[in-house]
């Protein structure tokens, strides 16, 4: 019998022949992330060592990531000494992949991951992040945990009882329009089949499209996988993957890739013909709540957003500067830019993005999860709406139940900044 | 017998339940004060301990969806709440179960606050309205660390385990 990806990854993981959905087993992990919830994970790893006579140490300090994102530089004294804690547990501990709050090697996790070259074709990536599922772009079967379940990750090296999810694949085909991004995909399909369409399930992605989409693409795509409530989002590595690896993230030696068996049993087949594609709109206050642009041409925006785990890097940055060059916001609008990592920050800022971008009259803020999730800078007043290319407009998700947030492109997002209105950028604004 | 606190729809996310700004608050022993922060009402009498424990709140499709944070467990654990809902996002499901908090699948449940309830292993009675509803059991692995007291204990035993 023929097993998915993850099936696979999962026989590797395990040490077995075969497994298939509905099995439990217990993986290996080969990486283990967290950000600034390690506060909360090394509070529970230490009660799981409590009365035991054991000494406090983690199983593997090279196989454990951290990275502060969520609350950079420190927004209170409460954040600035939780994450004092955590250095302080990182330099006992040994765990060298820590990446501090930096102009040289900090931003968010889920960029950081991939371009520091942590992620392999194949491997086992759990973080306590929903949005670990990010990681699938590189072929790896990578999920969101809770901070307990970490802490037993670091005393363990595995996972417990994982359940064996069941698989969705999703085939694209067709070139996708210019203006029509990635992102634009992922929203479509989560607007197609719901935001628990793929609860307790992976979503495969095949297709000619994906094979020319960019690793930095199939990063938003898995990323916001999670969104339709997938386990993970996962993409097959080939040309493009050993390409990332080798080029981007100066991963040096063989690249072992994993590919699905073709006689792999999937819960379900979904076809998607990228050239009939529309840019796609998430609207308040579900993300599944889409729709093609042109249906919501015309709101009133107050806040733009471009950046995040989902849409921070520098081709999103790229075409958000291309369309803003030599133009203006539109005076009624803010617009935040915030790239993903330090490195992509520095590359836009070489490339001249940044400043088309500030001539412009954007906000360029430093890498982190900013405004996304309403902790930090770039609260919305009450009746607000914000554009951004974030991944979530969860009611008060921006840090204010009384304002709305859409979900779209960096090229919805930059023509709408310069109309400070939702734009159809095929239009031109 | 217990009785339904609070009535909720479908995707209910975890920044509902602990809104995003109170994240750099993370110890299970101070989350609960920001439980559903923006259903002010309801906040302030989880806060004035107006709501007895083993209380009920009953929730449609995909609740705990989005963030993985475990605040929205804990916060919901302290008070010893049980969260009936028609099914739950994932991570949600498995950081509750990690922190032993009582959560019940119930596909069909209908209830409104102030039914009172009679909850057992197997189906969820309504008093108010004389209807049944059936539960669907966890999966027999959860189980296993529900019965250990939750994940930290589990944990412990399997560690004293391979150190021996």
């Amino acid at each position: 019998m023929g097993m998915t990806l993850v099936e696979k990854i999962l026989a590797r993981a395990t040490g077995q022949p075969a497994v298939k959905a509905g099995d439990v087993v217990e993986p290996q992990v080969d990486l283990a992330m967290s950000h600034e919830n390690a506060a909360l994970v090394l509070n529970q790893f230490q009660e799981i060592y409590q009365g035991t006579g054991l000494e406090a140490r983690v199983w593997d300090p090279d196989r454990i990531t951290i990275i502060f994102d969520h609350r950079v530089p420190a927004e209170s004294s409460k954040t600035a000494t939780n994450q004092k804690k955590v250095r302080d547990f990182v330099s006992k501990q040994g765990i060298g992949k820590f990446h501090d709050i930096r102009g040289d090697e900090g931003g968010i996790c889920h960029q950081i991951l991939p371009e520091n070259g942590y992620v392999r074709p194949g491997a086992v990536v759990v973080g306590t992040d929903s949005h670990t599922t990010s990681h699938g772009a590189l072929g790896a079967f990578a999920f969101g945990i809770g901070a307990t379940e970490m802490a037993s990750v670091w005393a363990l090296g595995r996972v417990l009882n994982v359940e064996v999810p069941g698989t969705i694949k999703v085939e694209v085909h067709g070139d996708f329009h210019p203006y029509v991004l990635p992102k634009d995909l992922i929203l479509y399909l989560i607007g197609k089949i719901s935001a628990q369409g793929a609860n307790f399930k992976v979503i495969e992605f095949h297709g000619p499209a994906i094979k020319k989409i960019s690793t930095s693409g199939r990063l938003t795509i898995c990323n916001m996988s999670v969104e339709a409530g997938a386990t993970a989002g996962i993409v097959p590595g080939d040309a493009e993957t050993v390409r990332y690896l080798n080029d981007d993230a100066g991963v040096k030696g063989r690249i072992e890739i994993l590919q699905p068996d073709a006689e792999a049993i999937y819960d379900r087949v979904i076809q998607i013909d990228a050239s009939a594609m529309d840019p796609q709109v998430a609207c308040p206050h579900t993300v599944d709540n889409v729709k093609p642009v042109q249906e919501v041409v015309g709101k009133q925006v107050n806040q733009i957003v471009i950046g995040s785990c989902t849409n921070g890097r520098l081709d999103d940055i790229r075409i958000a500067a291309q369309i803003l060059e030599g133009k203006k916001v539109a005076r009624n609008v803010r617009m935040l830019v915030f790239p993903a990592s330090a490195r992509i920050y520095r590359q836009a800022l070489q490339d001249g993005y940044l400043l088309s971008l500030m001539n412009a009259g954007a906000v360029v803020m430093n890498s982190g999860c900013g405004p996304c999730l309403g902790v930090h800078q770039g609260a919305l007043a009450d009746g607000d709406v914000a554009l951004a290319t974030t991944n979530r407009n969860f009611k008060g998700r921006m840090g204010n139940p009384a304002a709305e947030v859409f979900l779209c492109s960096p090229a919805v997002a930059a023509a709408s900044a310069l109309t400070g209105k939702i734009t159809d950028p095929r239009k031109g604004a | 017998m217990t009785k339904v606190v609070l009535k909720l729809g479908d995707d209910v996310s975890t920044d509902i339940i602990y809104p995003g700004r109170f994240m750099a608050t993370v110890l299970p022993t101070e989350t609960p004060q920001y439980i559903f922060a923006d259903l002010v009402d309801f906040n302030r009498r989880v806060k004035n301990q107006d709501i007895a424990p083993q209380s009920v709140i009953v929730a449609g499709n995909n609740f705990g969806c989005g963030s993985s944070r475990e605040q929205a467990a804990s916060c919901l654990k302290g008070p010893d709440f049980i969260v009936i809902a028609r099914d739950f996002a994932r991570i949600f499901l498995q950081n509750s179960i990690n922190l032993g908090l009582n959560t019940i699948i119930c596909p069909d449940i209908e209830a409104d606050e102030g039914d009172e309830l009679k909850i057992s292993a197997t189906q969820v009675l309504n008093l108010t309205s004389g209807k049944n509803f059936k539960v669907v059991p966890l999966p027999q692995a959860r189980q296993a660390i529900i019965d250990a007291g939750g994940l930290i204990p589990y944990t412990r035993q399997r560690l004293l385990q391979t150190k021996k």
